[in-house]
């Protein structure tokens, strides 16, 4: 199904649920292992979070809304980014995208929710094939999918280039020869390609300076407010979580120990752990930020 | 953007450039060092074409002769220096033993062992690609385990017993194959070179499937594939257009590292199957003492070998600017 066929849900209803989502990496643990004698032996739900990256996560993201995940490196943000887009699967809880369970233990997320769901990584020059030109990266998407007729693909290419601010000139380069900046607007013109209903953005700013982080921000705040997508902002950075989200979640070993505003959860935070982290951040410990 | 290809352009060629010329000026003096070695170490085997010639009831006199008629009985240094002036001439010289010219020997072997070695490496790449992908996505499995102890096994057994084993069981056995010579046409040609081939293939195999297994397991980890896997695009088209063709790159500079390792094992492999290539000349030069085409041969070896590191320097300059130096 690609995003032509998508049914478009009402402005402030539920995009993606997670509902009592647990992820592992490796095997996903259903109980011990017999070995040769075959089968295993099941085990205790509880016994099973103890070794899962994410715990019991429930999560909401509605049409139009910004919603970060922050928390320390290692807490399952970037986990949680690749359960959304299918890129892992989870082992027990429930995923749905626009109503419809998408997502069940044991296997990731299907086909037509990875049209409507993309992501944007960390390392922009990662995230691209450095053997391909940026042209050809974008047209592989738009004539594959046939998002737009065959005649129109360098066109619509070009299009979603000057949508993130880069000149047509950049559609025959390679990544090697772009800044991080450019790289990383290539990326979020891949993702947009498919004129996708969520966004999962994992740390897309943290390897960038600090004027490109700017502009890449300003970016997703004017992509969100055309308020045909959402976003799920991954970020270890509490400033930008202030900067660009609507709603938080604060994971702490892959638990989710407090959501909220930006303002209730960097004013008030309840969780020791939240405190913790503002504490880490001298501008928002001294009350700095205002929203 | 005129103006950023046409200087793209021309900082790549001035690289390509410099490349080339640094490289091309060290030629001359590798190929004359690599004719100095060998002119040196053929003159240390014991006995020399004269006893081949005159045969081991020669008298003193025809001996000496002979010796004279052939240049063999002035200064070593002398006999250099006019070789060295043959080959800045372009010119090999001759066999002592047939009078043939080494150059038309080169011409007329060299293309048999060119095409064992591009149908080994053609053979390695069909083998090693899948079985490294496949150890590659099995990472840790006992898929991997078995394609990494199996290519490694190939590597330690000798390419000599590798082809004894060949010609035995496929050759001689089944009946599948030529168990050796050299074939007529196309597909005969193609029929004889096959086992030779395979022998060639196997010792490279190990060689291929760790480079590339490597390589594939780092670009599995990058975000790029991840982010073509979300492009909803086929697993095949993934793993063709964004993992493979990645990974390739070091692959095909190690296999242009390793043509002397090549060539080298196609000199044993030519004679186990009587391959009239440039690997069986050689031994059979060396073995008559014939001077000048164990030189000529040599020179022609040394000569491949660095036109194919030139060509892999080039590559990589061209791809990576920081390899131009």
């Amino acid at each position: 199904m690609g995003p032509a066929s998508r049914q478009v849900p009402s402005a402030g209803s539920a995009l993606l649920e997670f509902r009592k989502v647990s992820a592992h990496y490796g095997r996903a643990r259903s109980g011990v292992r017999l070995g040769r004698l075959g089968g295993s032996i099941p085990t205790s739900h509880e016994h099973d979070l103890e070794s899962a990256v994410l715990k019991d996560v429930d999560l909401v993201v509605r049409l139009g809304e910004c919603v970060g995940i922050v928390g320390e490196s290692g807490s399952g943000k970037t986990t949680l980014g690749k359960c959304i887009v299918g890129l892992m699967p989870i082992s027990s809880g429930e995923l749905s995208f626009m109503g419809a369970v998408v997502g069940k233990p044991g296997r990731a997320a299907s086909l037509p929710r990875v049209n409507g769901v993309q992501m944007v990584y960390q390392d922009p020059y990662s995230a691209l094939n450095p053997k391909r030109t940026v042209g050809s990266t974008l047209r592989e998407i738009l004539a594959v999918h046939r998002l737009c007729p065959r005649s129109q693909v360098g066109e619509r290419a070009e299009e979603l280039l000057e949508a993130v601010g880069l000149s047509a000139d950049v559609m025959k380069r390679r990544p090697r020869s772009l800044s991080g900046g450019m790289c990383q607007r290539v990326a979020i013109a891949r993702a947009l390609a498919f004129s996708p209903a969520v966004l999962v953005a994992d740390e897309i700013v943290s390897a960038l300076d600090a004027s490109v982080q700017a502009q890449v921000l300003n970016l997703i705040a004017d992509t969100l407010a055309a308020g045909k997508l959402s976003v799920v902002f991954v970020t270890h950075d509490l400033a930008v979580v202030n900067q660009v989200c609507d709603r938080v979640i604060v994971l702490h070993r892959g638990v989710v120990v407090e959501s909220g505003t930006p303002a209730e959860i960097l004013r008030n935070p309840a969780d020791p752990y939240t405190q913790s982290l503002i504490e880490a951040v001298p501008e928002l410990a001294g009350d700095v930020w205002q929203r | 953007m005129a103006a950023v290809t046409v200087s793209g352009s021309t900082s790549l060629g001035r690289r390509l450039g410099r490349v080339l010329r640094r490289r091309l000026l060290q030629v001359i003096p590798t190929l004359a060092g690599v004719s100095l070695v060998t002119f040196v170490l053929v003159r240390l085997l014991p006995g020399g074409p004269v006893q081949t010639l005159v045969g081991v009831r020669a008298t003193p006199a025809s001996i000496a002769a002979v010796s004279r008629q052939l240049g063999l009985s002035r200064p070593l240094i002398d006999q250099y220096i006019s070789y060295l002036s043959q080959l800045g001439h372009g010119n090999l010289g001759y066999s002592f033993l047939t009078g043939t010219s080494v150059t038309s020997i080169v011409a007329t072997h060299l293309v048999v062992t060119l095409e064992l070695i591009a149908l080994a490496v053609i053979l390695a790449l069909l083998a090693g690609i899948p079985l490294a992908t496949l150890a590659a996505y099995r990472r840790s499995g006992w898929e991997d385990q078995v394609v990494r102890a199996t290519t490694v096994a190939t590597l330690g057994v000798p390419s000599f017993w590798l082809g004894i084993l060949l010609i035995t069981y496929l050759g001689l056995r089944l009946n599948w194959f030529p168990s050796g010579g050299n074939g007529s046409g196309f597909f005969g040609g193609l029929d004889h070179l096959f086992l030779p081939a395979l022998t060639l293939a196997l010792t490279f195999l190990a060689v291929v499937v760790r480079s590339l297994r490597a390589s594939v397991s780092d670009i599995l980890r990058t975000d790029h594939v991840d982010a073509a896997r979300l492009k909803g695009i086929s697993r095949l088209r993934v793993l063709s257009r964004h993992i493979l063709r990645v990974a390739s790159l070091p692959v095909v500079a190690l296999v242009g590292l390793n043509m002397s390792y090549l060539l080298g094992t196609s000199v044993i492999v030519e004679n186990v199957f009587a391959l009239p290539g440039m690997g069986q000349q050689l031994v059979s030069a060396i073995l008559q003492r014939d001077f000048l085409v164990v030189q000529g041969i040599t020179l022609v070896f040394g000569l491949i070998v660095i036109l194919i590191s030139i060509a892999v320097d080039l590559v990589q300059a061209a791809l990576d600017p920081r390899s131009a130096g």
